[in-house]
Formats: structure tokens, sequence, C-alpha cells
């Protein structure tokens, strides 16, 4: 065989000498002759050969294209290339190439059409607390619960007319023998298309405009009759795709609402409150104000310019007058004609509608306020509020909200009422605008004066702003955490408002963020608690059965948050009485989505209360409509799924329906069933789940075939979660589920959906798991060579899953040639280098271990090939599998290549590409790693003076890797490099100590106590302690932790003495850095500490009594180390001294300084014991003073918690006094 | 970490331990939370209770309840509230 191999790999190679096409010409490397150093590193030329001395600034100095191949050619840096360059130089300089691709941070503007239902909503007038105690409290607007509910069967009364005239319509079409698109799903008032007013054409311009057939047809089927001109009455009726593709076609988010309305832009897609959807295009503000009377429509700036240009403009083109013509024509010489007789004034009313526009219906006319300030097109950068203090900035949208505290008005005139909304009003624009610790107070403020304010008047304010649709996403952070604040100090003062901050906060348990999600779970769990179950479950009753699924999805997850806040057995019977509703299929609906929800969000604390959920919920199975079975399918899923694996018990009363259910339905309903049956068998004992699951399988076999694609991955699922349990046996496996599973899923079309590739990986991986590791590779393993790579890709992925599970030790010989085959084809036809392959690869080879000795020449080949490719990320992941594969070629004790690719990996250090260097260093470290220092070639004394000059190198990865190559042959292999070398080795290491990275600066002290060692610690030292003169705080905290680590390793007091001379430089920097090193060294050397106690004593004294706060915070921090090290090592007269010396700090009010000087004060606790502490405390508990007996007891507190009971005899004895005995006498016993 | 965030966590954690005081303890509080201390300690170390029965010439079990029972107002009445 291995005769074999290396005629194959010889064939491979001459092949390959032919085609060398993707070879690098200059810098390949023969394996024995002298390898070529790269040029640009070693400079064989002049340095700035190759270079141009400067860059062409305009466009003349084009070079003619060949001269600049040649140039190219040897390109000595990677730069842009010059046509970049030429195009930057045209393009002007202010010009932000990005300015339109900006994500905007509005919320409105990233929602798709579902969650934009939230803008449908509206704060409903507040409700009547029943449990109050005065009733008038809301306001006399206040509606009851009885009403609410009149009110939402009214709504749901409309919606059934208006889905009985829309089927009437249909038919009507049907019978006139016309098959235009069905009208667009009428759903009430909540959606924007079908609003039920009479509808406006648009006065602007708009997509709706453009000179098309459906625009020149006036009329609509709001005023004709079936009959007349069919073929153009569709205008409103059609599926508007048709209408303007590039606008439909575009992504759903809106553009930005404040930019102006191009051409290309169709009102379909902005928001009905964004300013030209109210005036005009869709009359959705008039149709808002028209339910609820009561609700002012938010109107952001915009909509108020629009609406004072449109009335500017109406007024204008208003008809003229009698008068106007008279003072306009001139008085002779005119007649006045009468109008012929057979003219006819519009009547017909859909023409009417059409022909003028109607801009203020439902807003009427409104006065411009003269007082409110208008920013005339300028944004002021910083405003002076009246009282609020300077803000950062104010927007031109704060100006509908926040316009009043502008006017300047006196406030000593004012109402009560108006004081406080304008205080209100102030202190919201600061948490709002303000900079951070402005924030901060008037967060305070309005949560300690939360209760005066009252209720209505905070909320009258937040709500609005919350439903702004300029809203964004801190604004909305920050009020959310007002409206958090102020729940906890109003308590049961919110219950009017519930409903009304339910609308504002519902959206959020659906937002795509999950921080979003936290918080709005958040506040409605804190405003259950508040407003207690009985007020939650009347205020949330009415939107259970609401029209819009919307209102439903969302008002589930919301009773969710309240059961997880109240405790399930507390909605239980709600629950129960809602999933058994007669009234309406919706309230059950979102009965048992509520359920679903608890179990997602409450996860295994449901385990108490299964028996009743689920009972609960089972009577959904077999409910008459589809929805509701689905759900209910859904919902025992995620109960089962929550209660894993435990509580089969519960769900015996579902299992028969479920059953049944399987064998009735199809599609979605059956997918559901599916879902809920592959849940629970996992909770079964094994003998139940074998016999569940084979009941099951052959419709799970059958459905292998679905197309649906929601279909496949339930049945992956279900597959999965069968083939895990005990009861099902491999023989099952092997003869039932894996003929056809193959057969159907392992298809390269199931490669290209992310999701579907992610759970047949997981379902295969399950599967393995079952029935051996030969048993799935050997049926995909062929597919290693397929043609698709993405399917490639897959099959790696699943082996390497396998084989790093179960391990290869079943893989025989035959399968174990053809997996190292197609491995090696697989890696080498990948076009996109992918870390699947690479981790394959890598795990494939490691699982075989030594048996992958045959096979190493071949891959050695391959990654030589590789190692000289013309891409740079084919060299990287050359490199990164020798990093992978090392451990096994030193396994198989092939040396000898390792040694060859050590030198071949050492040729390439020239790399150009840091990603790809950073790769070649990581696999020198574990080729060093393997073989060790003594045989690496080459040899160590060449190979580091090699890397010094990389150290200097400033990509992450280049110096992680690089440093733990240094450091490596720093702690192993330190003899075979001259000490000079490692000299120059610590000046570079030193800029390493202000990395980002942690693991670099980590890997760089390390390496300073390597070098230490190996050298002695004298040099390094004086490095060290030259650097904490430097500037940079990072950098001098690094060095004192070098020094310490140096201090370490080579023993204290070839340190100490250098480091307390440094002290007497006189420099704040250097002293600090000193103090700090010292400390270090204490918290490592630990109890070694007590030979050096006495040494460093009088330097700690001095620091401190020193002026500088830093010295004594450093200091303290030292002695606490100190005293914690040497704990009853006997040196405690020294401890005590300097716990003298840091008494006197316990009054520093700096937070750093006191934090220290009572971390100091709680380690000499331990050290010299609770008795000593406790004598110097009760000096000061009884001060007369409040502020020493704070911060005495505070002390006092601290020792206590750490030595109550060693304290016990160290109380000072009390006197008895007349009435009280303090007197612990037991103490007194001498026998 | 600002200053007030800093002393509150430190005295939140305190706060959690009844013995801890403040600087409103009175005398009176102070007296009973290491009379009461002291008691715990008693009968959490054996030969210190050995040591007191063999003192009081009483057995280990009425020793042990007597400190039990002075748990409760180990220093007497509490003084009168002044408002």
């Amino acid at each position: 065989m291995a005769d074999d191999i290396s005629a194959q790999i010889k064939a491979e190679q001459e092949k390959r000498a032919e085609d060398s096409a993707t070879q690098r010409e200059d810098t390949r490397v023969s394996l024995a002759g002298s390898g070529g150093y790269d040029q640009d590193i070693y400079g064989s030329g002049g340095k700035h050969d190759g270079y141009l001395t400067s860059l062409p600034m305009d466009d003349e100095e084009e070079e003619d294209p060949l001269a600049q191949k040649i140039n190219q050619k040897k390109l000595a840096t990677y730069t842009a290339p010059k046509e970049a360059y030429a195009h930057l130089q045209s393009v002007e300089d202010d010009v932000d190439p990005f300015a339109g691709r900006i994500e905007s941070h509005r919320i409105a503007d990233r929602e798709d059409d579902y969650h934009k239902r939230r803008t449908n909503r509206v704060l409903s007038p507040s409700r009547q607390d029943p449990f109050a105690q005065d009733k008038g409290e809301a306001g006399s607007e206040a509606r009851s619960y009885a009403e609410v509910m009149r009110e939402a069967e009214l709504e749901r009364e409309q919606q059934k007319v208006m889905q009985k005239i829309a089927e009437k319509k249909k038919e009507a079409q049907k019978t006139t023998g016309q098959d235009a698109p069905p009208p667009p799903t009428p759903s009430g008032r909540k959606r924007r298309w079908d609003v039920a007013t009479p509808v406006v054409a648009p006065a602007g311009t708009s997509a709706w405009n453009e000179p098309d057939d459906h625009v020149a047809a006036p009329t609509n089927r709001w005023e004709e009759t079936p009959k007349a001109e069919v073929r153009k009455r569709n205008r409103w009726d059609e599926t508007p795709v048709a209408s303007s593709t590039t606008s439909w076609d575009a992504t759903p988010r809106a553009s930005g609402v404040t930019e102006t309305p191009t051409a290309k832009r169709s009102r379909w897609d902005e928001t009905p409150v964004a300013p030209s959807g109210m005036f005009g295009a869709t009359p959705m503000g008039a149709g808002l104000g028209m339910v609820t009377p009561n609700l002012a429509v938010p109107m952001t700036p915009e909509a108020m310019n629009a609406q004072r240009w449109e009335h500017e403009i109406d007024m204008r083109n208003r008809p003229l007058t009698d008068e106007d013509l008279d003072a306009i024509f001139p008085t002779a010489g005119y007649v006045i004609l009468k109008q012929p007789a057979s003219y006819q004034p519009i009547r017909t009313p859909g023409r009417k509608l059409t022909a003028t526009p109607t801009p203020y219906a439902g807003n009427g006319f409104m006065m411009q306020d003269e007082n409110l300030k208008q920013n005339y097109g300028f944004a002021p950068s910083e405003l002076e509020v009246p009282g609020g203090g300077n803000l950062p900035f104010f927007k031109q949208e704060d100006m509908q909200h926040f316009g009043k505290l502008l006017d300047e008005k006196d406030e000593s005139a004012m109402s009560a009422e108006d004081i406080k909304e304008r205080k209100i009003m102030r202190l919201l624009l600061k948490i709002k605008n303000g900079t951070p610790p402005m924030r901060k107070a008037a967060l305070r403020t309005i949560t300690d004066k939360a209760r005066d304010f009252g209720a209505g008047p905070l909320f009258n304010q937040i709500l609005p702003l919350l439903m702004s649709p300029t809203l964004e996403d801190q604004e909305r952070h920050l009020l959310v955490k007002v409206i958090d604040r102020i729940l906890y100090k109003l308590d049961d003062l919110v219950r009017p408002f519930v409903h009304k901050i339910l609308v504002v906060i519902e959206p959020l348990l659906i937002d795509e963020d999950y921080y979003a999600r936290v918080e709005g779970r958040e506040i409605i769990s804190n405003l259950s608690k508040a407003a207690g179950l009985a007020t939650m479950i009347a205020t949330m009753r009415p939107d259970i059965d609401h029209a819009d699924e919307y209102v439903r999805n969302t008002t589930a997850r919301a009773f969710s948050v309240v059961a997880s806040a109240l405790g399930i057995p507390a909605l239980l019977p709600f629950l129960k009485a809602v999933c058994n509703s007669k009234k309406s299929w919706q309230a059950r609906h979102t009965g048992i989505k509520i359920v679903q929800q608890i179990a997602i969000l409450l996860g295994c604390a449901i385990l108490p209360h299964l028996k009743n959920l689920v009972d609960a919920i089972a009577k959904g199975l077999e409910d008459e409509q589809q929805k509701v079975r689905t759900i209910t399918s859904l919902a025992i899923a995620a109960l089962a799924e929550a209660a894993h694996p435990y509580g089969i018990e519960s769900f015996d009363s579902v299992l028969q329906p479920l059953w049944s259910g399987i064998k009735k339905h199809r599609g979605k309903g059956l997918a559901a069933f599916l879902k809920a049956i592959g849940y629970i068998i996992p909770l079964m004992d094994a003998e139940y789940a074998n016999y569940y699951t084979k009941e099951v399988m052959p419709i799970l076999i059958r459905e292998f075939q679905s197309p649906d694609e929601e279909m496949k991955k339930i049945v992956l699922k279900v597959v999965k979660q069968c083939a895990g349990t005990d009861g099902v046996t491999p023989q099952y496996i092997k003869d039932e589920i894996l003929p056809e599973f193959f057969k159907n899923f392992w298809v390269r079309r199931m490669a290209l959906d992310r999701r579907n590739y992610k759970q047949l990986v997981e379902t295969t991986v399950e599967l393995a798991q079952k029935v051996g590791v030969t048993e799935i590779v050997s049926r995909i393993v062929d597919d290693l060579k397929d043609e698709s790579e993405p399917y490639r890709k897959m099959v790696m992925e699943t082996i390497e899953k396998v084989v790093s599970q179960l391990g290869a030790a079943d893989v025989d010989g035959r399968l174990e040639e053809v997996l190292i085959d197609g491995i090696l084809y697989a890696f080498q036809e990948q076009t996109v280098e992918d870390i699947v392959m690479l981790n394959g690869f890598g795990t494939v080879v490691n699982a075989l271990g030594f048996r992958s000795k045959a096979y190493l020449p071949q891959i050695t080949s391959t990654i030589l090939w590789r190692l000289n490719n013309k891409s740079a990320k084919v060299r990287q992941q050359a490199a990164d599998l020798i990093s992978r594969i090392a451990v096994v070629m030193k396994t198989c004790g092939e040396e000898k290549l390792m040694g060859h690719l050590g030198l071949v990996l050492f040729e390439y250090l020239g790399e150009e590409y840091p990603e790809v260097l950073g790769s070649i260093l990581g696999a020198l470290k574990a080729i060093v790693n393997v073989i060790g220092m003594s045989s690496m070639t080459p040899p160590i004394k060449d190979l580091l003076p090699r890397l010094t000059p990389i150290l200097k190198n400033r990509h992450e990865k280049v110096q992680e890797n690089n440093i733990d190559l240094v450091g490596r042959i720093a702690d192993r292999g330190a003899e075979f490099v001259s000490a000079r070398e490692w000299m120059r080795v610590c000046f570079e290491l030193l800029d390493m100590l202000k990395a980002h990275k942690k693991g670099i600066r980590r890997a760089a002290v390390n390496t300073f106590g390597y070098i230490a060692k190996a050298i002695g610690p004298q040099d390094v030292l004086a490095t060290l302690l030259n650097n904490l003169k430097v500037q940079e705080r990072q950098n001098r905290v690094c060095t004192t932790v070098a020094i310490a680590i140096v201090a370490e390793t080579c023993a204290p007091f070839t340190v100490l003495p250098a480091l307390m001379n440094e002290y007497r430089v006189p420099e704040l920097n250097v002293q600090n850095g000193v103090l700090k090193s010292l400390a270090w060294v204490f918290e490592y050397i630990g109890e070694m500490g007590k030979d050096y106690i006495y040494a460093v004593t009088p330097l700690l004294e001095d620091a401190l009594m020193d002026r500088d706060l830093v010295h004594r915070q450093t200091a303290c921090t030292t002695v606490k180390h100190m005293s914690l090290g040497v704990v009853g090592l006997g040196c405690e007269d020294a401890l005590l001294h300097l716990l003298n010396y840091v008494w006197p700090n316990i009054f520093e009010t700096s937070p750093h300084v006191i934090n220290a000087v009572m971390d100091a004060i709680e380690g000499l606790s331990v050290a010299l014991g609770p008795g000593t502490i406790i004598q110097y405390v009760v000096q000061g508990l009884f001060h007369p003073a409040r502020k020493v007996r704070e911060i005495y007891w505070k002390i006092y507190n601290n020792m206590y918690i750490g030595a109550q009971d060693g304290v016990i005899p160290y109380y000072p004895a009390i006197e008895n006094d007349a009435v009280n005995s303090f007197e612990r006498s037991e103490l007194y016993y001498i026998v | 970490m600002d200053r007030s965030n800093l002393n509150s966590q430190l005295e939140h954690l305190q706060s959690k331990y009844v013995g801890t005081g403040h600087a409103d303890t009175s005398k009176y509080e102070w007296g009973v939370n290491q009379a009461r201390d002291s008691y715990a300690s008693y009968i959490g170390h054996y030969p210190m209770l050995s040591y007191f029965a063999l003192a009081e010439n009483e057995s280990i079990a009425r020793v042990k309840f007597n400190i039990t029972e002075k748990m409760l107002q180990p220093c007497g009445p509490p003084p009168e509230r002044r408002d």
C-alpha cells in the first residue's frame, strides 16, 4: 500500500509541476537547496526600490497600462490599486460616500410591517380603578371594564361586517366573471390599506400619480356598480405590486421619514403617521381621530410644517370668488356669461372626493402658537432651556413635545397644575437629551417626586413620547427606564394607566433587539406587581379576542410575563376559562398561546403546574379551528421541551388526541402535531419511547418527501428527538430510518438553506450517536467529492462532528482510505477557504492518530504545495493545518517531515499578509512545542533572531502568536540564544505591554519572567525600571506587573534592592510604580513575604505619610497583600506598626483610596486578629460626630462580618445600669 | 465606579448581617447584639459550655438551656422610646 501511495504522490507531484499556474514564482523554496530570503525584509537593494517616491496626485500622470503591469509584478507591498486612488482624487472632498447608508437609529425605520402595526394601537382613555378609594381620580373620561368590553365587542362586530362586505364583493365579482384579485383583507381600522373612511386621492406627487391607466380612471369601487368600466375599476382592488414595481421591490424599511420625498418613493412604504401619510396620501390620522375622538394624534414637527404649507397652497389655489374676479378684471368691456343649460356640476361623491383634497379631515384648523420658538431651518446645537441648564442637543422633533418650555412665560403667574406639568417636562427633556450627570439627577428627582406629581401627569407626558414616530433606541431605553423607576414609587396609583402603558410596552416584547425584549419583560413584570393580578386581567381581557392578530400576539406575551411575575397558580383559573372560551376561537387561541409563551419564558419552572397547564389546553387539540389546533400542539411541544426530562405523566391526557391527530391531519397541522409528539417522546421511558417511535416513524418517513420547508425542519427535529431516546434500538434506525433518511435529506439542495443545513447536521450527528461512526460516515464519505461545494462543506461538518464525538476507532482500513482521500479532495477543491474544512481535516487526522502515518507524506506535500499558493487565504489555511496536525505527526514519528515543515515555514517568515504570518508563526509554535527545542530545525539560535523584528508588527494575530512562540523559547530553550539577543527581545517586548488584547499583555509579562530567569534579573530589571518613567498609564501598570513577575521568578532579594532604590527618584510616576510593583510582588510571593516585610516597612511608612493620595492608596494595597501573605508567621509587630500608619487614612473620601484603606484594614484584621482592630474601632463607635461614627461603624461591620466568633472575647465590658444588664458574666468564671 | 455606588454596595452587603451596626446604633442595641453573639458562640463551642457547667455546678444541658433562654432580651427590657 505504501508503494501505491508513494506512486500516487509522485504522479500527483508531476501533475502539479505541469500545472504551476496557482503557484507563486518568486518566493518558491526548495526543500533541499538554500532558501531564498525575503528580499524586502532583508534588504538586498535600496530601501526605496520598487516604491514610487510620491503618489501621483492627478489624472495626467496615468502611466500606460503595460508599465503598470510590470510594476505590479514586483509589488513590494500591498496597497490599493492606482485606479482606486484616481477615483478618490476625482471625488470631491467633502462628500461622504456613506451618507446614504448610515443605519438610522430610529426605531420606526427598521421595523417591518408586522412590527409597525404597533402604531395602529391607540392610547385608550384611562380605566377606572375598582380598588380606588375615590372613583373620580383618573378623570371623568375614565372608562369601566364594562364599557371597554362593550367597545371591543363593537369592534369585532364591525370587523365581521367588513368581512361580510368583502365576501359579498368577491361574490359579485365572481358573478360578473371578472378575475380581479381579491380585495385586501379587511380587518377593521387596524390595517392601513383598507381604512373604512372614504379614500382621498393624493394631491401631492406620489407614485400613484404617475401616468398609467389606473389613475386615468377616476372611478373606484366605492361609487360604481360592478358592470360599469370593468377594466379600469381595479385601482383599489388590485394588489399594488402591479402599479410601481421598483418601489415595491425595494426593501420594506421606510426611508427616513424626514427626507423629502423623491420621485421613486411610494407612500405605501411610509408609516401612517408620517407627514405625507397623514395629509393627502392615506387619511389614517383622520381615521384614528374618528375612532377615538379624545385622542390627540401626536404630530411631528414635519407634520405640522407640511400642514402649514398645505394650508398656504390651498389658500392660494382656492376657487376665485366674484369679488376676486371683479378686482382682477377691468370693469369695462367684459360681460358675465350665464352657464350653459347643459352644465351639470359634479355630484357623484366619489369624484368629489377625488377632486378636492380635504387635508384637515379630523384635525381642524390649528392656530400657530405665537410663543413657540421656531427654528427656521437651524438646528441649534445647544439650547438653553429655562431652568433646565445646557442641553447637549435639542432636536427639531423635540419641539413638538417640549416646545412649551421655550415660551418664556412667567411661571409665577401659572396654576399649580401647569407648573407641575412644566416641571415634569423639563425633567423628561433632561433625561432624554441631557448629559449623563444631568440625566442621572433628573431621573432621581422624577423618581423621588413621582407620587407628588401623580400618575396622570407623568404618564400623559411619557407615553406620547414613547409613541412618537421619531423615537430612537436610546430614547426609548431611557424613557422605559423612567417608567420602570416611577412604577415602584407609584405602586397602585398606576392602575388607571395600565392599559396605556401596555400599549406602549407590549411592542417591546417582540422587538428584534434582545435587550429591548428584556426591558419590556421587566416593565410588565413590575407593572403587574404594582397593579395587581385583578387589574392586569381586567385590563388585558378585552385584548385577548381583539380583532387584530398583532394585538393578540403581544397580549399573549404580556400575559406570560404577568404569569412569571405573579406566579402561574394565580393565573391558572383565568387561563382555564380563556382556553375553553365558547365565545370566540380567537380567545381560545390567545389563551393557548399564553401557555406556550409561559413555557418558553419560564422553562423548567413550569413543572409544578405542568398537569394543570396541559389540562387547560388539552381540549384545543380537537378544536374545530385549524389555527387553534396548531397552536395547541405548539404549546404542548413548548411545555414538553421546558419540562424535559420530567413530567411525562402530565401529558397522558393529550397523547391520545395527538396520536389520532397525526393520522387525521395533513400539511401545516400535521407538522405542529408531529412537533408535539417529537418533544414528548424524549420524556417517555425506554419501552414507551420505542413503541411510539415505531408508531410515528411511518408517518415521519412519509413526510421525508414533503416539499414544505417547515415540515422538513420539524421532521428532522423529531427524528433527532426520537433517535436520542433510550428505547430506540440502533438496529431499528439502521433498518427503517437510515435508507429513507439519506435518500431524502442528503441531497445538495439541503445545503443551500442555512437552517436546513444546521438541522440536518444535528440530526445526522444524533443518529450517529446511536448507530456508530462507520454507518453514517460510509454513507456520506463519497459525497466529499461531490461537485457542489456547499454540499461538500455540509458533509465535512457532519463528519467532523461525528468523529470528534465518537472517535475513529471503528473506522476500518478501507473507509479510512476513502475518508482521507475525500477530505484531501474537498480540502484542495475549496474555492472559499472555510474553517469547516480545516476543522474537519484536523479532527479526522487527530482522531485517526497513529493510523494516519501512511497518509502524512501526501498530506504534507499538499500543505507544502498550498503554502506557496498565490492566494493568501490558501497559505493561511495550510499553515493553520500544520498547527492542527503537529501532534499527530509526532505520534507517527515523522520528526523528519516536521523538520522539513519547520524549515519551510521559517523561509516564509517574510510573509506580507499579517493574517498568514500569524498562522505561520502559530504553525512554527506547534512544531516547536512538539519536537522540542534541541531537535528543532531551523535551530533556535537562527529562529529567534528572525522573530525579534517581527515583534514590531502591530497586527494582533501576529503579535499573539509571535509572543507565544518567543515566550515558549524563553521558557524552554533560552540557553540556545545569546543574552544580548534576549535583551533585544526585552526592548521589543516593552511595546507589547500596551497591546489591546489581554492575552498579548499577559504573554509579554510572562516572557519577561522567563528571560530574567535565563539571563539574570539585573539587565531586565534595569530596562523595566526605566520604563516606569513613561507617560502612558497602561504601559506603566504592565511594567509593574512584569517587575513583580521577575521578582517572583528570580526570588525577591534580587529585585527588591534595585526597586527600593528606585523609590528615591523624585518623580510621582516612578514612586507609584515602585509601590505598585511591591503590591504585586507581595501578592505573588505570598508567605515568602515574611522575610521581606522588615525590609520594606520604612518605605511603606514613608508612602503612607505622603501627601499624594495615590501613594497612600498603593501603599495600602501593598499592606493588604503583605498582611494576607504572612498570617500566622509572626510578623505582627511590623504589621501593627503599619496599621498605625494606615489608620489615619480612614477618613479619606476618594473612592479608590478609601477602598484601598478598607482593604488594608481588612487584611490586617485577618493577620492581627479582630481583637486588635476592635481596640482601634471602639474609640470612635460612639463619637459625637456622625461622620466619625459612620466610618467607624463601617470598619466595625467589616471586621464583624469577617470574625463574628473571634471578636467575642474582645468586646469591651459594658457596665450594667439601672434597667439593663450588659455584663457577660460567664467570661469572668475562673475555676 | 462612582462614590455613592461603591459605598452603597458595601453597606448593602453589611446590612445583610443582623449584628452589624450603623451611626445611630444605640448602646442597648449593640449590647444586645454582643450578648446574643456571645451566647451563640458559647453554644457553638462545646468546651466553653462544659467549662461554664463546671463553674456553675450545673449539667451541660441545663447551661445550654439557660443560655438559650437568655437570648430573648439578654440585657433586659429595651429602653423607653423617645420620639
